[in-house]
């Protein structure tokens, strides 16, 4: 048994410490919006905030998600940076299939947390890891410049 | 209708539940006593099985079941055949194969299943997995479709001499050959369309169910196409009648014509489920989709054509080898069709002689991925003016507009026996020059130049065919007077909850958030046939015009009672019946509510309100438009970045500004990934696939890409009522010449012509390397 943190409730698992925590999630709790895309790293399907910092959750081991925040996309309408993401989601017309776009969110508002006023290159650096294959890419760089602007009252 | 109707940029109504993780994808469903599949792939291309051990994976810990061949053959199933085979003049042609469920004799490309494994738990699967023991004698494998169309090369199906599973050809080859005798110029090329795969981010799954008691199945699974995915499995693979399986396809995560038919997979877990009496669960990894999934494209055509002095082309000549992989599997004769008879283009070509032979390879079977077989004719017709073009010393836009056909010449026969109803190509192209600022690009040339980068740019047109098949379209009102939209069509992307919802809204009126979106599921949906081939603005758009308009009819009589007027004095207008000349109104809903009254309805009418429509694609629309794209070329490094990217699209009538948009952009992701990154590779000699993942298959990330600017300037298609054409694959198409040919502009000063797809900083950096090698 392992206690996790997940969206500030803290969760037993019945789970050996090297499964990553994409499964714990997935499988251990239920919790279905983050998804599977490749479990190497090099898609960001998977993407969750570990602490606040984007981090691909199927190489994560949950032993090193132990005493750690764990942040997922069901707990993103709860916070100011989520709800702005996910209204300018829809205002640029985002998803499409949205098989990515938990991802795409987890990693857009881990850079919006950090930073109000992302140029393009700090938008290409911090979603590059993010594959969408329906191309969405053109409207989540106008929406994450969108949602900037309404962080700052720009809006 | 302003605000929300046809036309209007409305937000998708079913974005929320992607934004907040609730989608629900064949993943993220779990049943109770669910087990975990896993299906032995073949690591082989070729060879032979000489046994297949099962005996101690079936004693493994956790293990339900572990089913081969053999076992299928004892349980009566069957394969799966081809969807359909070319007709020509009215006779089916060519070699089918039947590709079984599970392969016994005789691997013919990696990823044949050849055993299923069905486990409490994934991880108890995976180990048991590993105790199947198969003697395979690996045998040569044939991955290359020059190499498997040789002359002499081994049959890869034994009553299939020489590979070639049909041949398909138009045009008139004397004339042709008369044309070419007499041109003044004539240009060749030979090009390689490389081989593609959708690697949609959600990799194929499948969850299947046997209910003993109803003797019936159910089957959830990611795909385009439930109807059709239950007419295969019930007619060829378990021999039952179709009311026995409910086939589900809830959210997909992306569909690119990959998941348009079944896969053994599907058929799999239904009779696991039954062997087992379990729900059955699996889910594809990464390397599986790499592996088993179908692959597109993998076409090597020689084409030629026949100029005038003035650039007017006289006639144009190809001949292609068009790989089919190991088996005539799912839709793959579509892209070879389609490849064909799109040759030539927008342009008047009168004499042509084109033909392709379809190539068996020990490979992934081949089948639709975005744009299927459009690209590929896209690719060598705008390819070949370009070296026209300079060949004549021709402005690259000059050439095009004089050969595109004119409106006038509308409705215009290809001689590969298509009929465009509708389109202004000259003008587009100009239209999209001019928004790419094409008069300015010496400037821009000349400042790369002093930046030490090379600049290049193209001028490409398109046109593809949207819309296959008939479908049909239901709209069913509750008691409470708010519908639904039932649709025969599926949308894994395309937005159809928010489009099809703008149209009802337009012609009956209804608020947006009375109007539900069902689909993807064959006990909810009648009938229908999913969605690929850019087809459900047409059918789909058309049918429910017409159930739209039934609606109309069959709420009259009952509206005239509710006003106590005669039906032929009530005008339907902004969603509500009027008594002529009169201010006395009743509304749809209140007149669906009226339909359910438990008595008094009008003598002979139904009880409730609900009308289907049908609309079939004959003809299909011929969407269509042009691409300008700049460039910039670092010979340092090879790396090319995307200065300007503009295209200018005719879609007909534009349902959401937004959507279309979000289409045209995936579009270009994958046709710009075609040209610069994507490639499925296989080892020559033994056969092996050597891009199994991300880390090996490039794909097109988000600071690969420019912004794009899109833009739309319609001309109504004149064979529909809605004047629609389709949009879902024209990114596709036009993106990887135009690509090509502003990279080929770019380094034509260094002495290069050709470069091949996937254009990688390498092979471009070799490119120039020799080039400037050569020189010095
Ligand atoms: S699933 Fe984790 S990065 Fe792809
Ligand atoms: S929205 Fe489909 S993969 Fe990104």
């Amino acid at each position: 048994m392992a206690t996790i943190n997940v969206n500030g409730r803290s969760m037993q698992v019945d789970a050996s410490p090297d499964t990553p925590v994409l499964w714990v999630l997935r499988d251990e709790l239920g919790m279905t919006g983050t998804k599977f895309g490749c479990g190497m790293a090099l898609c960001g399907a998977c993407t969750v905030h570990l602490d606040g910092a984007p981090v691909r959750s199927c190489s994560l081991p949950l032993s090193a998600a132990v005493g750690h925040r764990i942040t997922t996309i069901e707990a993103m309408s709860g916070t100011p940076v989520g709800k702005a993401v996910q209204a300018s989601w829809v205002a640029q017309d985002v998803p499409q299939c949205g098989y990515c776009q938990s991802g795409q969110i987890m990693s857009a508002s881990a850079l919006l947390a950090r930073n109000r006023k992302p140029t393009d290159a700090d938008i290409d650096q911090a979603m590059s890891g993010n594959i969408c294959r329906c191309g969405t890419y053109n409207q989540i760089r106008a929406a994450i410049k969108q949602a900037a602007a309404s962080l700052t009252g720009r809006a | 209708m302003a605000g929300f109707g046809i036309g209007q940029p409305v937000t998708r109504l079913e974005d929320a539940r992607f934004l907040t993780g609730q989608g629900r994808y064949v993943g993220d469903i779990d049943l109770a006593r669910q087990a975990h599949a896993v299906v032995l792939y073949s690591p082989h291309p070729h060879a032979l099985i000489r046994s297949i051990d099962i005996e101690s994976a079936g004693a493994a810990p956790g293990v339900l079941a572990v089913l081969t061949g053999a076992d299928a053959e004892a349980a009566g199933l069957g394969g799966f055949p081809p969807l359909f085979m070319p007709a020509v003049r009215g006779e089916l042609i060519g070699f089918r194969t039947l590709r079984p469920i599970l392969v016994s004799d005789r691997v013919r490309c990696m990823g044949d299943r050849v055993a299923l494994v069905v486990a409490e738990t994934l991880a108890q699967a995976r180990d048991a997995l590993d105790l199947i023991v198969v003697d395979y004698e690996p045998l040569p494998a044939l991955v290359d479709i020059e190499a498997a169309a040789t002359p002499g090369a081994d049959a890869i199906w034994p009553d299939c001499p020489g590979n070639v599973a049909f041949t398909l050809r138009h045009g008139d080859a004397a004339a042709t050959a008369a044309a070419f005798g007499r041109a003044d110029h004539v240009v060749n090329l030979r090009l390689r369309n490389n081989r593609l795969i959708a690697a949609a981010i959600e990799p194929r799954c499948a969850l299947g169910v046997y209910d003993a008691g109803a003797q019936s199945w159910t089957l959830y699974t990611a795909s385009q196409n439930p109807h059709g995915v239950r007419t295969m499995i019930c007619d060829s693979v378990l021999r039952v009648a179709q009311s026995r399986l409910r086939v589900i396809a809830p959210d997909v995560g992306g569909g690119f014509g990959l998941k348009t038919n079944p896969y053994p997979e599907d058929a799999l877990v239904l009779w696991a489920a039954q062997v087992c009496g379990r729900p059955v669960k699996w889910v594809g990894s990464r390397s599986e989709s790499f592996l088993s999934d179908n692959h597109a494209r993998d076409q090597v055509i020689e084409g030629a054509l026949a100029l005038d002095a003035t650039g007017r082309i006289l006639a144009l000549r190809a001949q292609a080898l068009h790989a089919l992989g190991a088996y005539t599997f799912s839709a793959g004769v579509a892209p070879i069709e389609t490849a064909l008879k799109l040759i030539p283009g927008f342009y008047d070509i009168g004499t042509l002689d084109v033909s392709t032979r379809a190539v068996f390879t020990h490979t992934s079977p081949l089948s639709s991925y975005r744009g299927a077989g459009r690209p590929e004719a896209t690719y060598l017709m705008e390819r070949l003016l370009d070296e026209a073009a300079v060949q004549l010393g021709i402005d690259r836009l000059e050439i095009r507009a004089r050969n595109a056909i004119a409106p006038a010449r509308m409705p215009y026969a290809t001689a590969t026996g298509m009929v465009y109803d509708s389109g202004d190509f000259a003008a587009l192209m100009r239209a999209c020059a001019e928004a790419a600022d094409w008069q300015g690009f010496a400037a821009r040339r000349a400042a790369s130049e002093r930046a030490g980068r090379l600049r290049g740019r193209s001028i490409v047109g398109y046109i593809e065919q949207g819309g296959r098949f008939n479908d049909r379209m239901e709209l069913r009102f509750d008691p409470s007077g708010s519908v639904s939209v039932v649709a025969g069509t599926h949308s894994h992307g395309q937005g159809h909850a928010t489009t099809y919802a703008q149209m009802v809204h337009e012609w009956l009126g209804i608020a947006l958030e009375q109007i539900r979106f069902v689909q993807g599921d064959t006990d909810q949906v009648p009938f229908g046939r999913g969605s690929f081939a850019a087809r459900a603005s047409l059918v789909g758009g058309c049918a429910l015009r017409l159930a739209a308009d039934a609606i109309i009819e069959r709420a009259r009589p009952i509206a005239a009672g509710l006003l106590e007027a005669a039906a032929a004095d009530l005008a339907f207008a902004d969603g509500a019946f009027q008594v002529l000349g009169t201010d006395r109104t009743v509304s749809l809903p209140a007149v669906a509510r009226a339909a359910f009254r438990p008595f008094g309805l009008p003598a002979g009418d139904a009880v409730g309100l609900e009308a289907s429509g049908s609309w079939a694609a004959e003809p299909p629309n011929y969407p269509n438009g042009a691409h300008v794209c700049e460039l910039e070329v670092d010979p340092e490094t090879g790396v090319v970045s995307i200065d300007r990217y503009t295209v200018v699209d005719d879609i007909g009538t534009v349902i959401n500004p937004m959507i279309c948009l979000g289409q045209v952009h995936g579009g270009l992701a994958q046709g710009i990934g075609q040209a610069l990154l994507e490639s499925v590779v296989h080892d020559p000699e033994s056969g092996q696939l050597l891009t199994g993942s991300f880390a090996d298959y490039a794909m097109p990330r988000a600071d690969d890409f420019p912004a794009f600017d899109v833009g739309f300037r319609s001309t109504s298609c004149s064979t529909n009522p809605i004047g629609i054409k389709g949009v879902g694959e024209a990114g596709a198409v036009a993106s990887p010449p135009a690509i090509i040919n502003a990279l080929i502009d770019a380094l034509r000063n260094e002495g290069i012509n050709e470069i091949e797809m996937p254009a990688t900083p390498a092979r471009i950096w070799q490119a120039i390397a020799r080039q400037r090698g050569d020189r010095a």
